[in-house]
């Protein structure tokens, strides 16, 4: 990132005031996005800050309403009123070219930064093919585009693509609906990865399909990840499988992320309440079992959120400082940030809901 | 801290109730509409089962494996092509209006979605007082609200009064889904099917159910069939897991041994897809997880379940099967016994070869994802 002096019109007057460094890919910060009317705003996402390293997995884990879709929406700019971001700054760095204010970008810099910056592969990713035309005319399509590729070159880039994801060449021609399940699916992720994009965001892409497909389906995109270099943001309400698959969790709740941290450290020491009962609720497949509780009560009605910590009204380890202030999102050492008055002396936990 | 015995901590053997409902070879065939004539979507096959009061089954498998075909065929809302079901050991029958009010007062079905079982129209109270009207001796106003209140109390909705007035849009996922479990409860049946009971709810209150769902069987001795695809969540509240593959039933026994010693290639391979973060333990670091080993992606490919108009010959796991041999892709595997009340259909285990003792489990390392 040595382009300084780059005449991005769009660009913040100084963008490298905080310049995040070399690794880093997608620096948000402060990221607040309501709903509804600035009379009767519905705060979905409140000061989120995150950053994405090049050539990492990063999990957003987070229930229903946490506001981990939006907050991708937000940063994909695909949100719609009355989604409206409040406040934040969004900055993506990408390996060439200048860097991008993706809140603020025009719509000709979106065109441009979309396919060749980011991609994404949405939930129900079996149906975002186009049913009407053949895989090669969507895939050479995106090529001709972006890359003003000859037909032949394009079409022999997508076989290469289709390739990559075990999909034979020859199937090229076929129509969606002459692919099975599994086969579209992989074909979604080939079709989002063709421009060699830096980022690629994932909002639950196998929730639709069964264990085993998800597994087949993951494996690949962490071997895609690993031979192009791409990160990825993975976005899922279940933290067992960001576990397995990525580097970097953050886990959101009442549209704040609650605690973030490398995936091993969270896994066997998390610090939130919150990530330690989402943590707990997945009963063991091995090892012995006792009676596990998941975290009672129901997520926060984002109308009527507390003043203070939105997990506090399920929280067993509540007192009264909770209920006055949110609790900021604080460092606490070894790369982990965790939004928690109780952080430092929460009793040692046990782990995988074992004794 | 001490452990509190989890839902599923009893062993089989405590005395064998007699069954109250069972399917005993049990076949679905659905006629194919778009299609040539005469063919048929092959959903089920032979399959039986037994539910015991106060036990749990689970039915664990892919979708499209005909977990749902089979619950809706023990409920009797669908025509079984050939086998029967029996209730207390006589062929059940829902011909007829009142035969199938009488079947629904002992068998009852809760479904998936809690956001589409419940009429958005009306309230708490009205759907849960029509099952009581229809099915049930009350006798008047005093009574029915008695018994509403004793509903609610039973699913853990409390106070009563907060949620007898309520609307199904203003309660949370989970509470909805009490509200259709109280519903199924409301006529005191004997059987209680659930499919994918919890999998539309979030993560955090799935254990609340399944907990509910456990002390209902254990107060109430309902005789229980769980339809899910997550078999952790199976071992963790059933006593027994029946792992269905394709329309058949590949594999049966108690949570515990179908789940640490799994006979049947399909079941390891179920087990090892299934997200477990204890695994981690095992790794030195996640990027050990994937070995960028295979060039082309085909050595993690494990295909996809058969179409069901055409099944394949012989087991039906055979094109899929890392340790398919001749004999699997002809003959339909027998039903093997590999421990008292777990058996498997897999020619492995009628032939184990030479260095295996118990195959596959013994010999699956390639199958390790």
């Amino acid at each position: 990132m040595t382009s300084l002096g780059n005449t991005h019109k769009n660009m913040p007057a100084n963008p490298h005031e905080n310049s995040p460094g070399q690794d880093v890919l997608l620096d948000v910060e402060g990221l607040s996005v309501d709903y509804g009317t600035e009379a009767d705003p519905l705060p979905a996402v409140s000061e989120v800050s995150l950053r994405v390293r090049r050539g990492d997995i990063l999990g957003i884990a987070g229930e229903s309403g946490s506001g981990k879709t939006t907050l991708i929406n937000a940063l994909l700019r695909l949100l719609r009123p009355p989604a409206q971001v409040r406040s934040g700054r969004a900055t993506l760095y990408p390996r060439s070219g200048t860097p991008l204010d993706l809140l603020h970008a025009d719509a000709k810099e979106l065109r441009e930064a979309r396919w060749e910056q980011t991609a994404v592969v949405f939930q129900s990713a079996m149906n975002a093919l186009n049913p009407v035309s053949r895989l090669s005319a969507q895939f050479t399509d995106v090529l001709r585009t972006h890359r003003r590729m000859p037909k032949s070159e394009a079409r022999e880039h997508a076989a290469h693509m289709l390739e990559l994801v075990g999909i034979p060449a020859a199937r090229l021609d076929s129509y969606p609906h002459e692919l099975s399940g599994g086969m579209r699916q992989r074909a979604t992720i080939a079709l989002s990865l063709v421009c060699e994009p830096d980022l690629l965001v994932m909002d639950e892409p196998t929730t639709a399909v069964d264990v085993v497909m998800q597994r087949q389906i993951l494996r690949q995109v962490i071997r895609l990840q690993r031979r192009l270099g791409f990160s990825v943001v993975f976005i899922t309400h279940d933290l067992s499988l960001l576990l397995e698959i990525a580097d970097r969790i953050a886990v959101m709740y009442g549209g704040r992320i609650v605690e973030s941290g490398p995936v091993g450290a969270l896994y066997r020491d998390p610090r939130h309440p919150y990530t330690r009962g989402l943590r707990d609720s997945f009963p063991p497949l091995r090892g012995p079992m006792r009676k596990l509780n998941g975290i009672p009560g129901s997520p926060p009605d984002l109308r009527r959120l507390p003043p203070g910590c939105p997990f506090e009204p399920r929280c067993p380890y509540a007192s009264s400082e909770c209920t006055t202030a949110v609790p900021e999102l604080k460092d606490h050492g070894a790369d982990r940030l965790v939004a928690c008055v109780h952080a430092d002396t929460l009793p040692v936990p046990t782990v995988g809901g074992r004794v | 801290m001490t452990p509190e015995p989890h839902p599923s901590s009893r062993t089989p053997a405590d005395s064998e109730p007699a069954p109250v409902l069972e399917a005993v070879d049990v076949t679905v065939h659905y006629p194919v509409h778009h299609g040539p004539r005469g063919e048929t979507v092959h959903a089920l096959e032979n399959a039986s089962l037994r539910l015991r009061p106060g036990r749990t089954v689970a039915l664990v498998g892919e979708s499209g494996s005909g977990k749902s075909t089979f619950a809706r065929t023990l409920a009797l809302a669908q025509e079984p092509t050939s086998g029967s079901i029996l209730l207390h050991g006589e062929p059940a029958s829902a011909r007829g209006r009142r035969a199938r009010r009488a079947y629904a007062r002992r068998v009852q079905m809760v479904l998936q979605d809690p956001f589409g079982s419940l009429n958005p129209l009306h309230r708490v109270r009205y759907l849960l007082e029509r099952p009581l009207r229809l099915h049930g001796s009350v006798t008047g106003r005093e009574d029915v609200e008695q018994r509403l209140r004793a509903l609610l109390e039973r699913v853990r909705l409390t106070p009563p009064e907060r949620f007898l007035d309520a609307f199904p849009h203003e309660l949370s996922g989970g509470q909805r889904q009490r509200v259709a479990i109280a519903r199924a409860l409301a006529v005191q049946p004997e059987v209680l099917l659930g499919d994918e009971l919890v999998s539309m709810l979030d993560v955090s209150i799935r254990l609340e159910i399944l907990n509910l769902l456990a002390a209902l069987r254990d107060e109430e001795h309902l005789a229980m069939l769980y339809i899910t695809h997550d078999i952790a969540g199976a071992r963790y509240f059933t006593d027994e897991i029946a792992v269905m593959y394709a329309g058949e039933i590949v594999e049966y026994g108690t949570a515990e041994d179908v789940t640490q010693t799994p006979a049947h290639p399909y079941t390891r391979l179920l087990l090892d897809s299934t997200p477990d973060p204890d695994r981690m333990e095992f790794l030195a670091g996640r990027t050990n997880d994937v070995e960028d080993t295979a060039p082309d992606a085909a050595d993690d490919d494990y295909g996809e379940p058969p179409d069901l108009v055409r099944p394949p010959s012989g087991c039906r796991f055979h094109p899929r099967c890392p340790f398919a041999r001749p004999e699997c892709s002809t003959d339909r595997p027998p039903r093997v016994q590999v421990a008292d009340g777990h058996w498997a259909h897999c020619w492995l285990l009628v032939q184990p070869a030479a260095e295996e003792t118990r195959a596959p489990s013994a010999t699956t390392p390639e199958m390790t994802l």
